[in-house]
């Protein structure tokens, strides 16, 4: 990946006290979605701008970042009454308000020395005055990025939460018959832009994991039909196997710095928890029983661990510290659970649920209280956190018939409150999402 | 730098205490008599949860079955997988020079790191019953792929109870 050239730049905001009468809960769920108006970005006729069609493209890129978070909606640009470039810096508020925009993005670009320079203004039109502006300088390629920028300062402005847009998924791409299934490794923008093969589906690869700090990722390949946990950089493609281990390696997770892998181990029918030292390549043995313990995930702070483990008899999941010490039960609704994975805000634990033949998506406070199941479906499973933790990236199966045929797998994602259930469209069929956290 | 590795005696130990404990414990049943699939033959094909037709079964030599067959989340060896296993067994000693490969395999009804945890069991709880029958160790290698490789690719009952097995293929 291209180093990105950027600067931020703060325009001089009028106030820093905000009098906005804007402002989501998104704790709310089910909500009306907030109207917001974003106009077309302004420039002095740049043939290379309309060339490229930058102003359209980075008006629709940030409008449908926006829709589908399920909190805002855009209005029509035929609706409005001031359509000229004197709203970048004085809206007629009245007219906004007019057509119903609590929001207005108002924006202007230009080429400075081969660079785009984008200058945008997030106005409360109720208030009458702009509650964010940012110029942002880059390679005129780096558009949609910007875009992607800032429509998270927006939804930033509106929400108080840190946006979750710049940022990337990666997942298995599967193709074929279910009995021959070819899976490769693939990665794209979250919102399916900028669609890569990471792998060629010659050896199966699964679960693959983002490194919270760097473009990174860790995933479990049959190279050699030897299944071990591999690591992958992104930039430059090069892939190396983690560890020398006398058995499969699999459901590897980054620890919250990025220095360490937490994994499952198999030996002799047997599967425990590991984790490795990137740095010093030094292993550690965290649990020790006669049971499968697997998928790991680590809390945010890296203090503890949350797994899963059939050691009571049945597939639930378990909280230990870091260290493998103080293992404990925390599921306890009923029903099998699989596939913890730790809030990047620290309070909740997502899971899959299996419960009287059905799969689900919820969460449950770390000591197991306060569960909530999000969605219910005939096959789902493996949750992703949005680097924000408001939202959840799964992947969803269908039945097939008698035949084989019929099934299919593909992302989905699905907010906190367990509203705006979306499909997230991917060229061939799609599993084990992992989402990233916000681009450096 | 993993020396925990060395002590094989230990593992093999706690696996057949677990072996022990599943054996001991109810395992969950799946509704056993009722196929889904519109079958033409009027036979029971699955009991108990595991599948008993031969649909699916290849053999490695005369009366050599290649598979065994598993209950739901089970890696408990039945009567049956007994005796293919010591089918087996006596094969691999009249053929001193054959190595084996054992894969183990998960129906689509669990989640996918599980399912390779599971399968992994199940390869290893066949591997340590050829190893009683008197198979070296050295001649077996054991492989996971999860639910990765259902060999019927449908959703219902017949299908997962083929999927959920064990399979021997020869590595030389």
């Amino acid at each position: 990946m291209r180093k990105l050239l950027l600067y931020l730049v703060p325009i001089i905001l009028f106030t820093n006290i905000s009098y906005a009468l804007i402002e989501i809960d998104i704790t709310e769920g089910n909500r009306e979605p907030l109207p917001l108006a974003i106009s077309e970005f302004f420039h002095d006729n740049n043939p290379e701008i309309i060339n490229k069609k930058i102003t359209e493209n980075i008006r629709t890129v940030i409008s449908d970042d926006l829709e589908r978070s399920g909190l805002f909606s855009s209005i029509d640009d035929k609706a409005f009454i001031q359509n000229n470039r004197s709203m970048h810096l004085k809206p007629r508020f009245a007219d906004w308000r007019l057509i119903k925009a609590q929001g207005l993005l108002t924006g202007e670009l230009a080429i400075e020395e081969d660079r785009l320079r984008v200058e945008f203004r997030l106005w409360d039109t109720f208030a009458e005055k702009e509650i964010e502006g940012l110029v942002l300088i880059t390679t005129i390629d780096n558009w949609r990025r910007i875009s992607h920028m800032i429509a998270d300062k927006i939804y930033e402005r509106l929400t108080g939460e840190e946006g979750y847009f710049d940022t990337r998924i990666v997942y298995v791409a599967e193709e074929g018959p279910k009995n021959k299934r070819i899976k490769k490794l693939a990665i794209m923008d979250q919102d399916g832009a900028n669609h890569k093969f990471l792998t060629s589906g010659k050896e199966l690869v699964l679960t693959p994991r983002f490194n919270p700090v760097r473009q990174e990722i860790t995933y479990l390949s049959y190279f050699k039909n030897l299944p071990r946990v591999y690591l992958l950089n992104i930039q430059t493609g090069i892939q190396e196997v983690v560890g020398d281990f006398p058995g499969m390696t699999f459901a590897p997770r980054f620890s919250p710095d990025g220095g360490k892998i937490i994994m499952s181990l198999a030996r002799e029918g047997n599967s425990d928890l590991y984790v490795m030292d990137l740095t010093t390549r030094v292993v550690e043995r965290l649990t020790d029983s006669p049971a499968i313990d697997t998928s790991p995930s680590y809390s945010p702070d890296g203090k503890r661990i949350t797994f899963n483990s059939d050691r009571g008899g049945s597939q639930q999941i378990y909280v230990m510290d870091s260290n493998g010490r103080n293992q404990k039960r925390i599921s306890k609704e009923g029903g099998n659970y699989a596939t913890p994975v730790w809030s990047p805000r620290g309070d909740l634990i997502a899971f899959t649920k299996f419960y009287q033949g059905q799969y689900f998506i919820g969460v449950m406070r770390t000591d197991g209280s306060g569960e909530r199941l999000l969605t219910e479906n005939w096959y789902q499973e493996a949750p992703s956190w949005s680097s924000n933790g408001r939202v959840l990236i799964f992947y969803r199966e269908t039945k097939a018939n008698d035949a084989g045929d019929g099934h299919s797998s593909s992302i989905w994602s699905i907010d906190l409150t367990g509203f705006n259930e979306r499909k997230i469209i991917t060229p061939v069929d799609a599993s084990d999402p992992s989402w990233s956290k916000l681009i450096q | 730098m993993v020396s925990t590795f060395q002590n094989y005696t230990r593992y093999l130990v706690i696996v057949l205490f677990a072996m022990f404990l599943v054996a001991c414990e109810t395992v969950p049943k799946e509704s056993a008599t009722s196929t889904s699939s519109t079958s033409s033959t009027a036979a029971v094909e699955i009991k108990d949860g595991v599948y008993v037709g031969s649909d699916t079964v290849e053999m490695l030599a005369i009366d050599v079955p290649d598979r065994i067959f598993f209950a739901y989340d089970s890696y408990s060896l039945t009567k049956a997988a007994q005796n293919t296993l010591e089918k087996q067994a006596k094969w691999l000693k009249a053929n001193g020079s054959v190595t084996i490969a054992i894969e183990g395999h998960a129906d689509e009804r669990g989640t996918r790191e599980y399912n390779l945890a599971l399968g992994d069991r199940r390869a290893n709880a066949a591997k340590d019953y050829l190893m009683t029958q008197g198979i070296s160790s050295s001649r077996v290698t054991t492989i996971s792929f999860g639910k990765e490789r259902p060999v019927n690719s449908g959703s219902n009952k017949k299908a997962w109870a083929q999927n959920r097995r064990s399979v021997t293929v020869r590595t030389n």
